[in-house]
């Protein structure tokens, strides 16, 4: 029987990892750590798990740990956060190389200076070329739910890549909400049983982590990785269709909410699509036509499927919660990789970027329905006249 | 319930506004009701000012910002009238909670208030009376529900009371503030 519960997006994250038991959580304890490795060293201490849980003197040493833990054929897990997953960089990337499935929590937040501890995406945006499979959450329930998905994706067999779990900073870590918590057999049944086919540990079949690999075969391993990236999506859809029979909520690529007949729509992942909903409805009622594409997987990017959500519109406005400094008009990662999506896909749609939250600004629905009035505007005239904007910064 | 209830509340660094919140939010939690608990964060310092939120629903709640139309603002502190705008945004029908030795209509004065409902208890003195210390949480929490209705007051009594056994405080300090919280929804006043 599932149980609801009171939890902040923390808690939720420390119970899957206490359902799913895994043999070892590495972790650097303190700031910017969250309280998911705090609860769940409880959980250590009173013996409600069997990790192996290793602290250890930075994230850069975390992840370390994890990568050999990975490849000794553990099922490995960790959290992090903000400039803990900025000094994990050259590791993410050993993670993601060596085809080791560890899944990581990311709580969202800024990236110094000046010095933030609120939530934005600079984080997990600067890492997202590093081969990680990226899914964003939008509160404390899909964190769960998502957690317990991410180890069947990063272990199936056509995959083998780390997956980062992404969901907002304080906004959704730190904001106690109504989480159902499943049966823990189901959980265990449902994440089942870790058996590596290549591990350092098993002597019968040697196997090496790592070595040199020059110009001789350094090229090949890289491509070897767009495949498991390519085999990524499939296998995310199988195990959210496999998630939604066991445990009845439906996961995909993204989310749509009324898409299908809207003439203009907001795209924006994470907590503030929950806000996005709210303003929607507020001007459906109002007899405007507006929709919202709440994108989770980021990486690997099912650009032809959004497209394909998207193409019917007038307009479209994504809302990015970074900035790619120097890119083209700086525009946010989200927008960028969208509108290079829907050039070449053909889709044809005015489209513009709203910046908004850095360092944990509040974005409120009214703000929202700002966007979506000049979203109306644009698809009206047919001309995009800012194709940055900021919202809610004093200018 | 119908619909979607949103409080503000206001206190200052320890007298336990997030706590409060967290209580609320939980006794939505037994009544099977969705919600957010959730304080604005920010350098955390003893005596300065701060807010929490609650937000309650038999809905799944999908907003998550904070609130800027509540219909319940509860003040934990009276020093904080003067200082902080306790009655932005709030809904002209909304409620107004005080701790204050002052009468609802004094307060109505002080804030030149016209509209909505205003609620004031003495919650300092009765956790000084009950607690020995100036922590007003649990009373304005027996005072937020006895004003507005949301639970019983016995289904806050029973949050407080597996809150703080689970934080393994004391029983006498448990006991204490239960009494705090009955005491206020006893003598809370409306004006």
């Amino acid at each position: 029987m599932s149980e609801f519960k009171a939890l902040d997006g923390t808690g939720a994250v420390a119970e899957a990892m206490r359902q799913i038991n895994p043999d070892v959580v590495a972790a650097y304890p303190i700031t910017p750590q969250t309280a998911i490795v705090q609860t769940f060293s409880e959980f250590v201490a009173d013996g409600l798990v069997d990790t192996e849980f290793i602290t250890v003197e930075s994230e850069h040493s975390a992840m370390s740990a994890c990568v050999g833990a990975s490849a000794a054929g553990a099922r490995v897990m960790t959290a992090t956060s903000s400039a803990g997953l900025a000094f994990m960089w050259e590791i993410l990337y050993v993670a993601a190389s060596n085809r080791l499935p560890i899944v990581m929590t990311n709580v969202n937040r800024a990236l110094s200076a000046p010095i933030n501890i609120h939530c934005d995406h600079s984080d997990s945006m600067g890492a997202r070329d590093a081969g990680w499979i990226h899914l964003f959450c939008e509160n404390a329930q899909e964190a769960y739910d998502t957690v317990i998905q991410a180890v069947r994706i990063a272990e199936h067999p056509d995959v083998l890549l780390p997956v980062m779990v992404l969901f907002d900073g304080f906004i959704t870590s730190h904001a106690e909400e109504r989480v159902e918590i499943f049966d823990d057999a189901k959980v265990k049944a449902f994440v089942g049983e870790y058996k590596p086919k290549h591990s350092l540990l098993d002597l019968d079949h040697p196997v090496t982590y790592g070595p040199l690999d020059f110009t001789d075969y350094y090229f090949e391993h890289k491509r070897q990785q767009v495949e498991a990236m390519r085999h990524a999506q499939k296998v995310i859809l199988d195990v959210a269709d496999e998630f939604a029979k066991t445990f009845g909520r439906k996961y995909g690529l993204f989310e749509t909410y009324r898409l299908d007949d809207a003439e203009v729509a907001i795209v924006v992942s994470s907590s503030t699509a929950g806000t996005a909903r709210a303003a929607v409805d507020k001007l459906r009622a109002q007899g405007a036509k507006v929709g919202l594409l709440k994108p989770r997987v980021f990486r690997p990017f099912p650009a032809q499927e959004m497209v394909a959500a998207l193409q019917h519109l007038k307009a479209v406005g994504v809302m990015d919660r970074a900035i790619s400094f120097g890119s083209m008009s700086n525009a946010g990662p989200l927008f960028l990789e969208l509108a290079a999506a829907m050039k070449i896909y053909d889709a044809g749609v005015p489209m513009a970027d709203f910046v908004f939250g850095l360092g944990g600004r509040d974005i409120v629905p009214s703000q929202i329905e700002g966007v979506f009035r000049s979203l109306l505007q644009i698809a009206e005239t047919g001309r995009v006249s800012e194709l940055v904007s900021y919202v809610g910064v004093r200018e | 319930m119908s619909k979607l209830v949103e409080v503000r509340w206001h206190g200052r660094g320890g007298q336990g506004a997030v706590t409060a919140g967290k209580v609320l939010a939980e006794a939505a939690l037994d009544a099977g009701l969705y919600f957010q608990a959730f304080p604005e964060y920010g350098p955390e310092r003893m005596g300065a000012p701060i807010q929490a939120f609650t937000r309650i629903s038999d809905h799944p709640v999908d907003l998550h910002c904070q609130i800027e139309e509540p219909d319940v603002v509860v003040v934990l502190d009276p020093t904080l009238l003067g200082t902080v705008n306790v009655t932005e945004g709030l809904k002209p029908d909304g409620i107004l909670l005080v701790n204050t030795s002052a009468s609802p209509a004094e307060i109505r004065e002080q804030l030149n208030l016209r509209t909505g409902r205003v609620f004031t208890v003495d919650a300092s003195r009765i956790a000084l009376e009950t607690l020995g210390r100036e922590i007003t949480n649990t009373p304005m929490l027996g005072a937020l529900v006895k004003a507005t209705g949301l639970f019983e007051v016995e289904a806050i009594v029973e949050q407080t009371r597996q809150r703080f056994t689970k934080k393994h405080m004391k029983a006498d300090i448990v006991e204490a503030n239960i009494t705090a919280i009955r005491r206020a929804a006893e003598e809370v006043k409306e004006g």
